[in-house]
């Protein structure tokens, strides 16, 4: 349905020299009524945010990876709920046990409440180990919101009902499989959850402070600050970062605390990190210092610091996320290789690269492959940030397209 | 053309002046100082040396005195090619260093020319055909590249290897062909075991070149000296390759800048995973055991390979685009 | 068909998301040999469009989806032949050979029609060697020549500098080189002045005029400024909305103008010996946005001649003669569709 709606400006630009339209402006009263659409009406009026949320529905992928996140990062608060084990627990009966894997039709019937089939023991002729497989005999339902021994959540809340477990008593539901000393790898991954993304953020707010700390100056004052700032960028992104870490992080002192060691080496994670940041911050200012709006602030007496922060800082603001965004996917796979390496957090922390240092040998892998799905979980975390940041990045940029 | 190249070499100096002190200082972090652990070191295997012994070697290191001193002692000594002590393996650095490091070069230049060699046509392939499946696709696999780690990556292939290829894959050669003289087969075998690094490295320097390339490349395709070029007559095929690919080439050289640190930084886990004579596991047996003198010696000869890399990079991007060279604006 | 370009009820589409952009919605001009055509209009209104629809240089979004783009392509000694440019491919061997060979196009802004990585000499040689079967060498020699031709001081040593080495003035001069090096019968010339200083703006219209004698060649000359169009026409296309609305010598467009249009656009230039306090007359009214579809004359909103009922229904006006080469689309002056209402007009007053 189309209204009478009142004028909406035309072209920005036009030249001045074919006298038009913009001398109008100024004593004309819109006389003409155009019709356009609604959509297009909406299109004009939306405000820069509602812009880029737009632009950013249309990108499915993005879509999606930002429900990934989301979901991910929900895991990672209630970790302990959503697993079905503690994740220190040991059972000492199921070592190495391979993935009980969800079942929904025991001998010959079909059942609406999956269940797992227990373990049976045997010997492999050949190597003499002992080996599990699955006991056709032995059903364990699942069902929601069991009642477990009572544990505490982030240590306070104590609760008594995990989000899924088996019905019976002696039953076990291994869905990733067990470890050497027999703990539950989807509870233990799950937890990781908690850990890996978490020492994304925090590094990554690290980078942040430095970055916009250090990227402002250089841009907005310029001169001797910004040529050492520069300098120190350029070789601290010369560097190849991982033995740059793996350098500094071993010299942690192994009597650390875990918390210690947990925030030392986000800061390391941040002492290579923060050179995008500043990069982009940088940047940005450089070229938003010399535009017109800005230079009209400082016409209008403005003071410096409100001009950085009041006009330069919103136009980027976009920009900054994106390059946030960005960066974090970098800070796990960072600390997820240091761990990996054993340089890295250390028990009881346990995050996914902790995991993986089970899974370092051929031999092991090819025994016990499923110590290798914390990959997976890295590798869905990456690609989802990637993804939304890119996502982002062109819903932001106002003139891609 | 010559003055800027000697002024990147003149500016590269103080560069990798800093760098020997990050990797001075990287070498000091552990507590103690080198002859406290190579005492420790001693001591753990029952031989307690004398206190004139240790007097000795603490006036040898210098390890009473101001750290600047030390500093000092051990860049000139590095200059010369002596870069101290393993205690560990009880052999100078530079034994150590010498087979691996050039095998670290050969396999980071190696990936390298992949990386390029798989990106650009990838690159300008997607552009071209944007939005098309087969951009989807790629720009997909790309994203994957870039979100396995390089351990990670070659944990699964040193999985699938054994499992479904039966085959060795860790190190340079089966076990057969070790120590054995050079022949076809041998050169066969090399190449066998060589593609497993240079894909795990490659990977995620391919997906994020594939992007750069891709992007670029589309920013050019709107100037408008492409449409200028199209109305002088030139058919489209010709013009695509003068014009906006080679534009787009420029921001493409100069991602070596990021590519060549994380080839090198990639290549030192992958070859902890794989096993590799490479530097990497030595670096990382360093570390653990804290000999220092050889962790040292790695980051700064590996910084060092980066930071000449760039310097490469820089020189080849100011040959290929006039503007940097005349210092035109854009 | 006597003229070099015959242009008919031209219609070209962009196709978006948000919807149907009709730049050029059906324009009619002709170019005589010889002669200048001046297209004027704002910013906006297709003209550029236009030329690139010639010139089979649209974006891949943008279709021609109606009319013809007749043009007298020579094929040889005193022989040519008609051939629709709308209809044949654009990658055709035909096509390639009118491109840069017999239709010549300069652009706006020579800063960025120019590669940033390639000498001028470079560019400049290739367009030779596209369409003339000379050596290198040879065509190194034509384009320093060329380069002399157009004004460029020094050309031997000219022809090796990038375009950012060389001033405004001196790159548009370049861009001319290339497009007339292989001696076309028509020169497109979209906005050439626009981004240049007003002293180097005469230079390089002068150049044109000089180049077009001796070349003895047509010339289509895009711009807004009615300045140049009163320096460089001979007949003029005055576009509105992707529509040609008017269409004169240029004599009669300055002093005779029938369409209202036009007529507003002359009142508004102002005059520099005008009153001071003389109010700068203007249109009323914006360009309607380019998705909007306003039915009738495209200009009726903005009109204070607009007949309510005629004007802002049904289809456009055509554009009809009105006395010699003299043609207007406007319905108060070619009668058309409304004799009826006309006399009943005029038996109000």
């Amino acid at each position: 349905m189309l209204e009478e709606l009142p004028n909406v400006p035309a072209n920005p630009g036009r030249s001045a020299s074919l006298p038009s339209a913009e001398a109008a402006l100024a004593g004309a009263a819109p006389t003409s009524t155009v019709r356009i659409s609604r959509q297009a009406e909406a299109y004009y009026t939306a405000s820069q945010v509602q812009l880029i949320f737009w632009r950013l529905r249309k990108h499915r992928l993005a879509m999606i990876s930002f429900f990934v996140v989301v979901a991910l990062y929900l895991t990672a608060i209630f970790s302990e709920f959503l697993s079905p084990y503690d994740y220190t627990a040991r059972h000492s009966q199921f070592l190495y046990a391979p993935p009980q894997a969800l079942q929904f039709i025991h001998e010959g019937e079909v059942s609406l409440r999956p269940f797992v089939y227990g373990y049976a023991m045997e010997r492999d002729p050949k190597t003499l180990l002992e080996m599990y497989t699955r006991d056709r005999t032995k059903p364990y339902f699942l069902t929601w919101l069991p009642k477990v021994e009572p544990y505490k959540m982030w240590g306070v809340v104590e609760l008594d009902r995990r989000i899924f477990g088996t019905v019976e008593e002696e039953g076990s539901v291994f869905l990733f499989g067990t470890d050497s000393l027999g703990r539950d790898l989807l509870s233990r991954i799950l937890y990781g959850t908690r850990i890996s993304l978490s020492i994304g953020l925090v590094g990554v707010a690290l980078s942040l402070f430095l970055g916009i700390m250090l990227g402002g100056i250089s841009g907005f004052y310029g001169g001797v600050a910004d040529v050492i700032i520069q300098r120190a960028i350029e070789i601290l992104r010369a560097f190849p970062d991982i033995p740059l870490w793996m350098g500094i992080a071993a010299a942690l002192p192994p009597n650390w605390p875990v918390i210690r060691v947990y925030f030392a080496i986000s800061i390391i994670l941040a002492l290579l990190g923060w050179t995008e940041v500043a990069r982009v911050v940088r940047g940005k200012i450089l070229s938003l210092r010399e535009q017109d709006f800005a230079m009209a602030a400082r016409l209008a007496g403005v003071r410096e610091r409100r001009i950085i922060t009041h006009h330069l800082l919103p136009s980027f603001t976009s920009h900054l996320i994106v390059v946030v965004t960005l960066s974090i996917p970098a800070m796990i796979l960072g600390e997820t290789v240091l761990s990996f390496l054993g340089l890295g957090l250390r028990h009881p922390v346990s995050s996914w690269g902790v995991l993986l240092q089970d899974a370092q040998n051929v031999r092991t892998i090819a025994s016990y492959p499923w110590l290798l799905i914390p990959i997976l979980f890295v590798v869905l975390t990456v690609l989802a940030f990637n993804f939304f940041g890119d996502g982002l990045r062109d819903a932001a940029d106002p003139y891609s397209d | 053309m010559l003055a800027y190249l000697l002024k990147r070499i003149l500016l590269m100096i103080p560069t990798l002046a800093i760098i020997s002190v990050i990797s001075f200082w990287v070498i000091n972090l552990p507590p103690g100082n080198y002859v406290d652990a190579f005492i420790a070191q001693m001591a753990g295997q029952g031989q307690i040396p004398d206190f004139e012994t240790r007097a000795q070697m603490e006036q040898m290191y210098g390890v009473n005195q101001p750290i600047y001193v030390q500093y000092f002692k051990w860049i000139t000594r590095a200059l010369r090619g002596d870069f101290g002590q393993s205690f560990e393996w009880r052999r100078p650095v530079v034994e150590l260093l010498g087979d691996r490091l050039a095998r670290t070069i050969a396999i980071s230049l190696v990936t390298i020319v992949f990386v390029y060699t798989v990106a650009i046509p990838i690159g300008i392939f997607s552009a071209l055909h944007k939005y098309s499946l087969w951009d989807y696709i790629l720009t997909f696999i790309g994203f994957l590249g870039l979100s396995i780690p390089n351990f990670s990556l070659a944990l699964i292939m040193l999985y699938l290897g054994f499992e479904y290829f039966n085959m060795s894959v860790g190190g340079l050669f089966s076990p057969e062909f070790e120590n054995a003289p050079w022949s076809i087969a041998r050169v066969l075998d090399f190449l066998s075991h060589l593609w497993v690094p240079i894909i795990v490295v490659g990977a995620s320097g391919t997906a994020g070149l594939i992007r750069v390339t891709r992007a670029n490349l589309l920013d050019e395709l709107n100037k408008q000296y492409v449409v200028a070029a199209r109305a002088r007559g030139m058919p489209r095929r010709r013009l695509l390759w003068k014009y906006p690919v080679r534009v787009a080439m420029n921001p493409v050289i100069s991602s070596a800048a990021f590519i060549l640190p994380a080839v090198v930084s990639g290549s030192t886990i992958t070859a902890i995973v794989l096993n590799l004579p490479t530097t990497g596991p030595i670096y990382l047996r360093a570390l653990q055991s804290q000999d220092m003198y050889v962790a040292g010696a790695f980051i700064l000869l590996l910084s060092s390979l980066t930071v000449i890399g760039t310097l490469i990079s820089d020189l080849l991007l100011a040959w290929a685009d006039p503007r940097i060279r005349f210092g035109g604006q854009k | 068909m006597e003229n070099v370009l015959e242009v008919k009820g031209l219609r070209t589409h962009f196709k978006f998301d948000e919807g149907i952009v009709r730049a050029v919605d059906g324009v009619d001009f002709h170019i005589k040999p010889q002669q200048t055509l001046g297209i004027v209009g704002e910013s906006g209104c297709g003209k550029s469009v236009t030329a690139q629809s010639i010139m089979r240089l649209l974006p891949r979004s943008a279709n021609i989806v109606g009319g013809e783009i007749l043009f007298r392509y020579p094929t040889g000694q005193n022989r040519s032949e008609i051939v629709d440019l709308a209809k044949i491919d654009d990658e055709s061997n035909t096509m390639l050979d009118i491109r840069g060979g017999k239709i010549g196009m300069i652009f706006q802004e020579p800063m960025t029609a120019l590669s940033p990585v390639h000498t001028i000499g470079d560019q400049l040689i290739e367009a030779i060697l596209l369409h003339q079967p000379i050596t290198k060498r040879a065509a190194r020699d034509l384009g320093i020549e060329m380069l002399r031709k157009v004004g460029i001081p020094r050309p031997e040593q000219r022809i090796d500098d990038y375009s950012y080495q060389l001033s405004g003035g001196l790159r548009q001069r370049a861009m001319i080189a290339i497009a007339l090096c292989n001696r076309p019968v028509l020169l497109i010339a979209d906005e050439p002045t626009t981004a240049l200083d007003v002293t180097i703006q005469a230079q390089i219209l002068r150049l044109i005029k000089e180049l077009q004698a001796e070349y003895a060649m047509s010339v289509m000359i895009i711009t807004h400024d009615l300045g140049v169009i009163a320096r460089m026409a001979n007949e003029v296309a005055v576009m509105y909305r992707g529509r040609v609305v008017e269409f004169a010598d240029v004599n009669t467009i300055f002093h005779d103008p029938k369409h209202p249009y036009t007529k507003a656009l002359l009142r508004s230039i102002p005059k520099v010996d005008a009153p001071r306090t003389e109010r700068l007359s203007s249109i009323r009214g914006t360009v309607p946005e380019p998705f909007a579809l306003v039915p009738g004359c495209p200009f009726h909103p903005r009109c204070d001649l607009a007949i309510d009922g005629v004007c802002n229904v049904g289809a456009p006006p055509a554009l009809l003669g009105v006395g010699g080469n003299h043609k207007v689309a406007c319905v108060l002056e070619t009668g058309e569709k409304i004799e009826g209402v006309m006399s009943d007009v005029k038996s109000i007053h």
